[in-house]
């Protein structure tokens, strides 16, 4: 591909989707990209170029942006953050929120729909002790072609075999042929929509949870940071954050801090909640009171 | 170090879940049935087992449900994995006391994962 050529798409998926491409990766739009210039009938990724320089279609665009996402994802992706949904937030909240009996939570970047699912499924065990709770689940993606798998909730025999243990397989899916279907129970606990990270966020309403996991990667510290600033304001005072194994909030927000020996879980940082009166000005008190348990 | 026994008739797969299995930390034995298994589980039980369906001479079905009556049969984490991907042997596998299930064709990956979900490895 042209330097020009790179450039162009390059601040086009930076300013649409936030996605820092390098030098390095510019095989990766080669290669992303042909079939995209294929189905558009142009007959070469160059003359699709041209095009989009001269008249962007805002289709085009669109699809270019979906091709260059990475959907990689599985159920109960590196385990922990579920056992901490399971074992840490879920008791909090029943704990916290048990005047209202409602807890939100956003998956942030849901690609196929695994990471939500897997949630609808460990709520749908614990159906016994939530008596009378309501859990909405509510899951966002860029990609409206990977929100669309999400919707059907059919997987394959690959993707139910990495992290689903076998005893979910049984009791939440049926076999269709060589795939797999979620049952409509758990499907219907999620709602699904498009939702662009770099957008406005106030419409999402207010959080209790934030899954968002394996997305700030792609991206550089200034949108890593504008993200996280947008999302400490649609958390509650006392939600958790949670973010993929290869991310973190230190050195780029001072919203947030990390759970101490709970990887991958953040809460807002409590220095700058608590009001600065001399004796809550220490970090302690708020943080430490999160898992008094009754 | 923990040892897994390879179960399954076919060298080639014995060979490639070898390879796996000694990449994640195990020291492997192999057996080309399910006798030649519980003849090897009777002199010393391994920590895991991988375990074919179909095989000459003993099924892994049966091989599991002699093992587990077997004194401190419980004690191996027995994952079957085998070419039968369909509900009702899933469930019969389970209810003989498989701790896990993979459809093959597996790789590194999948093997990796229902490890790490039984306590077999670490994350
Ligand atoms: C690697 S997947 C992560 C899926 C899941 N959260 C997990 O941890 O397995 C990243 C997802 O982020 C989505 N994505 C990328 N840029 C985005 C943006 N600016 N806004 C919303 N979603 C975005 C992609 O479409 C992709 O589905």
């Amino acid at each position: 591909m042209k330097v020009a050529d790179f450039e162009l798409y390059k601040s086009l998926l930076y300013d649409k989707s936030g996605l820092v491409i390098t030098p390095d990766k510019s095989y990766l739009l080669d290669s992303r990209l042909t079939p995209i210039a294929k189905k558009w009938n142009y007959p070469t990724l160059d003359m699709m170029t041209l095009q989009l320089r001269a008249i962007p279609d805002p289709k085009l665009v669109k699809d270019i942006v979906e091709a260059m996402t990475t959907n990689e994802t599985s159920f109960f992706r590196d385990t922990k953050p579920f056992t901490l949904f399971q074992e840490t937030i879920l008791p909090h909240m029943l704990q916290t929120r048990a005047a209202k009996k409602t807890v939100r939570i956003w998956c942030a970047a849901c690609s196929s729909g695994q990471e939500p699912y897997s949630l609808s499924m460990i709520l749908k065990d614990m159906e016994a002790k939530l008596k009378g709770w309501r859990f909405e689940i509510i899951a966002t993606d860029l990609s409206e072609d990977i929100l669309a798998q999400a919707r059907k909730a059919t997987y394959s025999q690959f993707e139910v075999q990495r992290g689903l243990p076998i005893q979910y397989l049984m009791k939440y899916f049926t076999q269709v042929g060589e795939t797999w279907q979620l049952k409509e129970d758990i499907k219907s606990m999620v709602k699904f929509s498009t939702f662009n990270l770099l957008d406005d966020m106030s419409r999402m309403g207010q959080f209790d949870i934030i899954f968002c996991r394996n997305v700030l990667i792609y991206f550089d510290e200034k949108t890593k940071g504008g993200i996280l600033g947008k999302m400490e304001k649609l958390l509650d005072k006392d939600g958790f954050l949670l973010l993929g194994g290869a991310e973190t909030v230190l050195g780029i927000t001072d919203k947030f801090v990390p759970m101490p020996d709970k990887r991958g879980l953040y809460i807002k940082n409590p220095a700058l909640t608590t009001p600065t009166t001399p004796a809550s000005s220490t970090t302690g008190g708020f943080a430490s009171g999160l898992f008094k348990r009754t | 170090m923990s040892v897994c026994l390879v179960v399954d008739d076919s060298g080639v797969v014995r060979k490639v879940a070898r390879r796996i299995l000694e990449e994640l930390g195990f020291t492997c034995e192999e057996a080309a049935d399910g006798q030649l298994a519980y003849e090897f589980c009777s002199k010393k039980m391994p920590e895991a087992i991988l375990l074919d369906w179909n095989m000459p001479v003993m099924s892994g079905i049966e091989f599991l449900e002699k093992l587990r009556a077997m004194p401190s049969g419980n004690d191996p984490k027995v994952v079957f994995c085998t070419t039968e991907n369909d509900m009702n042997h899933i469930q019969r596998a389970i209810t003989a006391g498989a701790n896990e299930y993979i459809m093959k064709p597996f790789d590194t990956e999948i093997i990796k994962s229902k490890f790490i979900q039984i306590g077999l490895i670490d994350e």
